[in-house]
């Protein structure tokens, strides 16, 4: 696999630094897409010098679906492995009543990297081989009041990533879902989060390593929230209703 | 809001800590009006990188921008931590000209300090391998300077603490090395004189530094292993490594599992550890091969080795004293120390070059290191030894201390007032601070 190409979209966040840091010391060429892409210079070059591969800057907006399949021709060669770490979480608060803002999550989360994905993965099928991987979250596996309009965009996500596994299931394209449960970056900054069960960006880039090595279909970063959430998903509505998650 | 500490875990100190990720978000910082002080990977002991109304954590700020391969120079970001720098171009044939005790220091946090090796007798400090520094000042000014441009401000920010403006990008310079392994020669001194000659007679080595015993007293008070280096060829390694001169020995890292009680740590335990610690290196006196990471970051391989000092945190002592008064004034630090009980695990000795600097630590003579959990007596221990310090015309080093007294720093600093003086001229006084400046008067 090594000298392949690994295409990263939504390259500016902390997770997806620490992913492209983790393909390229492989020896992965490394294809960083973002909004503003640019600004992602410094990044270019730092992880170019530190493990000798070729990086490219594309610039990519995943709500400009129009542009998606000019983006796709566009990179220098078409990635063997694609991931797809956009998200926006938004405030819960301004989700529930600016429904502007609500909609805003929910293609960020869901409509634009389903799409981009789907448009990936028709290139890969015909080309005959490829791996997909979406972040997603296991905030994606029920709806919980304190977060569900960001819940219910990422479980839309999980839901595509696995009819598109399924539909792909007897040709080469393999696809695998990520879902990390509390992850110390950006995002989660000033949140009072119960250290055990955070994660580092470098533990997901691991972990999602490993698991397009192996070819997993699904897997959590910390292997305690395969737990948590067996449990909360068990919980019946009448019960989980009255919680306060 | 929450506690800081440096590396010693004392003080500890209610801070607010910014977390800037976006150059603009740096800027914004920079240019918010209070005072604020640049924080590294908290490898300083004391509270040099600690601003309680805003500290500003650089370590968002850790790529590598461009090497070249015909000067050996690196451009990077001032969060780049330096084992990341050898991690990356030892294999391609560079290392550090001048490196401290631990791998984890950012290169920021190595300029702020103008730290030094167990090189500095022969090549100088950090800051002499410094080609250039992009500091932003408190006008959201990003200045370049050198020793051509802006080179006030460029000597005063090499050693100067933080206190001249937030480090953002450096221009590093490395050297070229043929192996990642070291020729180390030990040799056993008898006590404080013996060790001093040796290190005399050692000017021509690359890298020396004793290890000292510093509970003894009487007739061989100051007893040390001396310890010297010389970068190998890959011709002087044995066969099997000769292949791959730069590739590390696989070398296990322990983590300090817990706090211990402090009462585990007494005068009778460090006395048995030293007397240990010395007969078995006596014995072993001679050469050996070193790898890199053990010859130089020994500690390195025990990842929270701070810990070892208990819940109330240690104080690390470090001074250097001029090399006219150094035998003098090692001998009456070595009988305080001794007199009072109070040894440490590793007490360092190293002789020092000549350094002529606004405000970073070297110059000609000795200094000594060692570590004090922290409580009443030891704290006026230190104090003591200040004095002695003082007495003998020597100084204190900032990137260690945590507990200096105001009047005791300016007495050994004449260089302070100065520094002073030109933080208030440049404006930088009302911007940049720290816990320690404003304890020092800086």
């Amino acid at each position: 696999m090594s000298g392949s190409a690994v295409l990263i979209l939504g390259a500016g966040s902390d997770m997806a630094r620490a992913l492209a840091h983790k393909y390229a010391s492989a020896g992965h060429d490394i294809q960083l897409a973002a909004r503003q892409v640019q600004r992602l210079a410094p990044d270019q070059a730092d992880i170019a010098l530190r493990h000798g591969v070729t990086v490219s800057l594309h610039e990519f907006d995943v709500l400009d679906l129009g542009a998606h399949p000019g983006f796709v021709q566009g990179l220098p060669s078409l990635p063997d492995i694609a991931i797809c770490a956009v998200g926006l979480m938004g405030q819960q608060s301004e989700s529930q009543t600016d429904m502007q803002k609500a909609a805003l999550v929910m293609r960020s989360n869901f409509e634009g990297p389903a799409c981009i994905l789907g448009l990936l993965a028709n290139a890969f099928e015909q080309r005959g081989h490829g791996v997909l991987v979406g972040i997603a979250s296991v905030a994606g596996l029920r709806g919980r009041g304190s977060n569900y309009v960001y819940g219910a965009s990422k479980a839309g996500f999980v839901a595509f990533l696995s009819g598109l596994r399924n539909r792909l299931a007897r040709g080469p394209v393999h696809v695998l879902t990520v879902l990390p449960g509390f992850v110390n970056t950006k995002m989660t900054e000033g949140m009072a989060l119960p250290q055990r069960l955070v994660a580092q960006p470098s533990d997901v880039a691991k972990a999602v390593f490993a698991a397009t090595q192996k070819r997993r279909e699904v897997i959590y970063v910390k292997p305690v929230w395969r737990l948590i959430m067996a449990i909360i998903c068990a919980l019946p509505e009448r019960v989980f209703k009255k919680t306060n998650l | 809001m929450s506690a800081l500490s440096g590396w010693g875990q004392y003080p500890r100190v209610q801070a607010h800590l910014a977390q800037p990720r976006s150059p603009e978000a740096l800027r914004a910082l920079a240019q918010s009006g209070g005072t604020a002080i640049a924080r590294g990977n908290g490898r300083a002991y004391g509270d040099s990188a600690i601003n309680s109304a805003c500290t500003i954590d650089l370590r968002a700020f850790n790529r590598m921008l461009q090497f070249c391969p015909d000067t050996g120079q690196l451009v990077a970001e001032a969060g780049v931590v330096l084992g990341d720098v050898i991690a990356t171009f030892l294999p391609r044939g560079w290392f550090p000209y001048v490196t401290p005790g631990t791998k984890f220091v950012t290169l920021g946090g190595a300029v702020a300090a103008d730290v030094h090796g167990k090189n500095h007798h022969k090549e100088g400090g950090f800051g002499a391998y410094v080609d250039w520094l992009d500091l932003l000042d408190h006008n959201g000014q990003v200045l370049r300077c050198s020793r051509s441009e802006n080179p006030q401000l460029f000597q005063h920010t090499l050693g100067g603490m933080g206190l001249t403006g937030i480090i953002w990008r450096l221009a590093l310079r490395l050297r070229p090395v043929s192996s990642g392994w070291i020729k180390q020669t030990r040799h056993v001194a008898r006590d404080i004189s013996h060790a001093m000659a040796l290190f005399e007679q050692a000017q021509d080595a690359t890298y020396s530094v004793a290890w000292i015993d510093c509970l003894q007293r009487g007739p061989a008070m100051g007893r040390a292993l001396v310890m010297l280096g010389e970068h190998a060829a890959p011709a002087e390694l044995p066969a099997h490594l000769r292949a791959t001169p730069f590739a590390l020995p696989k070398r296990r890292q322990f983590h300090m599992p817990i706090t211990p009680p402090s009462w585990l740590l007494n005068t009778a335990t460090v006395r048995a550890f030293n007397a240990l610690y010395y007969w078995q290196g006596a014995r072993g006196a001679g050469r050996a091969l070193v790898d890199w990471d053990s010859y130089f970051y020994p500690l390195d391989a025990i990842l929270g080795w701070n810990k070892i000092y208990g819940r109330r945190g240690f104080a690390q002592f470090q001074c250097v004293i001029p090399l006219a008064q150094a035998e003098a004034g090692l001998r009456a630090l070595l009988a305080a120390i001794a007199a009072a009980g109070a040894g440490s695990f590793l007490a360092v000795l190293k002789r020092l070059g000549a350094q002529d600097s606004p405000l970073s630590f070297p110059m000609a003579g000795y200094t000594l290191a060692l570590d004090f959990p922290v409580t009443a007596k030891t704290l006026a221990l230190m104090q003591q030894l200040d004095a002695i310090t003082c007495h003998h015309g020597g100084r204190i080093y900032l990137a260690k201390d945590s507990r200096m007294a105001r009047d005791m720093f300016h007495q050994t600093e004449p260089r302070a007032a100065p520094f002073a003086q030109y933080r208030q001229a440049t404006g930088a006084a009302g911007a940049w601070a720290s816990a320690q400046s404003e304890r020092l008067g800086l």
